[in-house]
């Protein structure tokens, strides 16, 4: 119970994640390595503003960071023609400085005494909260995600991941668009982040590791559930993805004869063989159509 | 309408590859006119789109467009009031979006609401009317992803995002040459029909030679960079493909590259 219960909540929680992810990685199809380092800045500024007592600030301010990284990375991406991949691991290092700097120095921080936003809910103990607040938190972003990439904007954005060469000659503005996206796109993994410092109750800098991959195999196993059709439907199949991954690591942890340890390359391992599906169906339908044609011949 | 005064642009200059791919061209354009552009590859059509659309900077001349200079406005500023439609069908819309989204993005294009909903009911209303005009049974797909469609069908949905909002200027380059011949007579006819409507002026690339003369008002051929010839009114009626066949080995001393071109 207890399991279910806690899969249940960080698979909400980190699927505030998965919605960033899917926004580069799918709409975009620019895979943006900022993540890792836009995690942790959300992560950091929300437990350092909680510990001097701002547990809403704290999440409005990891949002903002998140939102300044990406816009970073957009620029670097756009203005300088830094190639996509090169710029997102440019970011994200100099955020691990500037991720220190903000839990003063150190490279964790408890939140212990601090007032975080589970212990303050008015009619909610700090179990039920841990379980309403996920679930509200990535139920609204889920619908604002939904709403936003149906608006005129939101379009365009989807419209430069599908066909930049078209919407260049068209009058919107391609390199606007993408900066916003990836702002949009870093603000909800830092959302992630300064919840999960709050709902462990203390920040570790290490916690962002490997947590793009994290993101990428929650899209992809929602994407093996519901196909792949159209934005709506992909936001709540991330959302979908990042539970049943919460839930897989779960019963893997407990189970499993492996260490906990191993976990982060049994993800890397699910993202890489699912990637990977497309080409190798592809070469067996050739290796079949060569056999075909050795039968006929 | 459109000005372009004594239009310079050379590919790779200073090097060994150097190319002009226009020498100093200079075209006037009045309002309503329908103009068709033939030449042989590698002429220099597509490329005086590119410069009238802000692909590139020239490297001499001015562009003007009602009277504004365009010559440094930014491709997608210069967008707003250029319609462009190419050969390929796939260059011009969104596969993953819907037909309907296609069209909204486009129609929304010139009222800047970012974060109204698109499309709205009224929208939707417009975008079936002007579909259905095209008489190919769009107008009950608009929430076909336009991916799965047939390239003719494709090239009318582009034609209906460039005009849907009339643009000052539509510029087609052989935006029929990529499709079966049924399906090119029919995209052409839908063309016609668009370009009569709200009296568009427009440029249209075409390889069909007897086409050229018979589209429009008025027929420009294009050579090595140039405005070779430029017929219109009475010279133009009297004008056929063996003529400006002629015309074009008397002007240039050899025969014309028709290997793209057809004679019909
Ligand atoms: N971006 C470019 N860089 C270098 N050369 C170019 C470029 N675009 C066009 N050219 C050259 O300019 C000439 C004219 O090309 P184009 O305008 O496309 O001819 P067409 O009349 O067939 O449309 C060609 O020789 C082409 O190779
Ligand atoms: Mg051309």
């Amino acid at each position: 119970m207890k399991l279910l219960v806690g899969s249940l909540q960080l698979g909400l929680l980190y699927g505030i994640l998965a919605l960033g992810i899917y926004i580069s990685f799918r709409i975009l199809s620019i895979p943006d390595l900022t993540t890792e380092g836009s995690f942790s800045f959300g992560l950091s500024v929300s437990a350092a503003l909680t510990a001097l007592g701002h547990p809403w600030l704290a999440l409005l301010a990891g949002m903002a960071a998140g939102a300044a990284a990406g816009a970073v990375t957009g620029i670097l991406q756009t203005r300088f023609r830094i190639h996509p991949i090169l710029s997102g691991i440019i970011t994200m290092s100099g955020l691990y400085s500037v991720n220190l700097a903000v839990l003063g120095g150190s490279p964790n921080l408890s939140l212990v005494r601090a007032p975080t936003l589970f212990k303050i809910l008015p009619f909610l103990s700090k179990n039920e909260a841990m379980t309403v607040l996920p679930a509200c938190f990535a139920l609204l972003f889920l619908a604002l995600v939904i709403l936003f990439f149906h608006t005129h904007v939101g379009m365009s954005i989807r419209a430069v991941g599908d066909n930049e060469d078209m919407v260049r000659a068209s009058s919107i503005n391609v390199n606007g668009c993408k900066i916003l996206s990836f702002c949009v796109s870093n603000a909800l993994v830092a959302l992630s982040g300064a919840l999960i410092a709050q709902y462990q109750g203390y920040a570790d800098i290490s916690s962002s590791t490997g947590i793009l991959v994290v993101g990428l195999a929650s899209v992809i196993i929602g994407e093996a559930l519901f196909g792949r059709r159209g934005v709506t439907l992909g936001f709540i199949s991330a959302i979908a993805g990042s539970l049943i991954y919460r839930y897989i690591v779960a019963l893997a942890t407990k189970y499993s004869p492996l260490p906990a340890y191993m976990l982060k390359l049994v993800s890397a391992l699910i993202v890489a063989l699912a990637l990977a599906i497309p080409a190798v169906r592809q070469d067996f339908g050739t290796a079949a159509l060569k056999r075909g044609g050795k039968t006929h011949a | 309408m459109l000005d372009i005064q004594n239009a310079l642009k050379v590919f790779e200059k200073g090097t060994p590859s150097e190319h002009t791919a226009l020498n100093h061209v200079s075209l006037h354009l009045d309002r309503g006119e329908f103009v068709t552009v033939i030449g042989s590859n590698g002429a220099g059509k597509s490329s005086l789109f590119n410069a009238i659309c802000g692909v590139f900077l020239l490297n001499e001349g001015r562009i003007l467009l009602d009277g504004k200079d365009i010559t440094f406005e930014k491709e997608h500023r210069r967008a707003l009031t250029i319609g462009r439609v190419f050969q390929d069908p796939m260059k011009g819309t969104a596969p993953h979006m819907t037909i309907e989204e296609n069209l909204s993005l486009a129609y929304s294009r010139v009222m800047a609401r970012p974060l109204s909903f698109s499309p709205s009911a009224r929208q939707r209303a417009l975008f079936r009317d002007r579909l259905s005009e095209f008489g190919m049974g769009l107008e009950d797909r608009m929430k076909t992803q336009v991916g799965l469609l047939s390239g003719g069908q494709r090239q009318a949905v582009t034609l209906l995002m460039c005009t849907i909002v009339p643009p000052r200027l539509l510029l087609l380059d052989e935006h029929t040459a990529a499709l079966d011949p049924a399906t090119a007579e029919k995209v052409m006819e839908i063309t016609k029909k668009t370009v009569e409507k709200d009296h568009l002026t427009t440029l249209m690339i075409t390889h069909n030679i007897s086409a050229s003369l018979t589209t429009g008002n008025r027929t420009l051929m294009m050579d090595s960079g140039e405005i070779l010839f430029d017929f219109s009114g009475e010279q133009r009626r009297g004008m056929t493909v063996d003529g400006l066949m002629k015309l074009y080995s008397v002007n240039r001393h050899r025969v014309l590259d028709n290997d793209r071109m057809l004679l019909m």
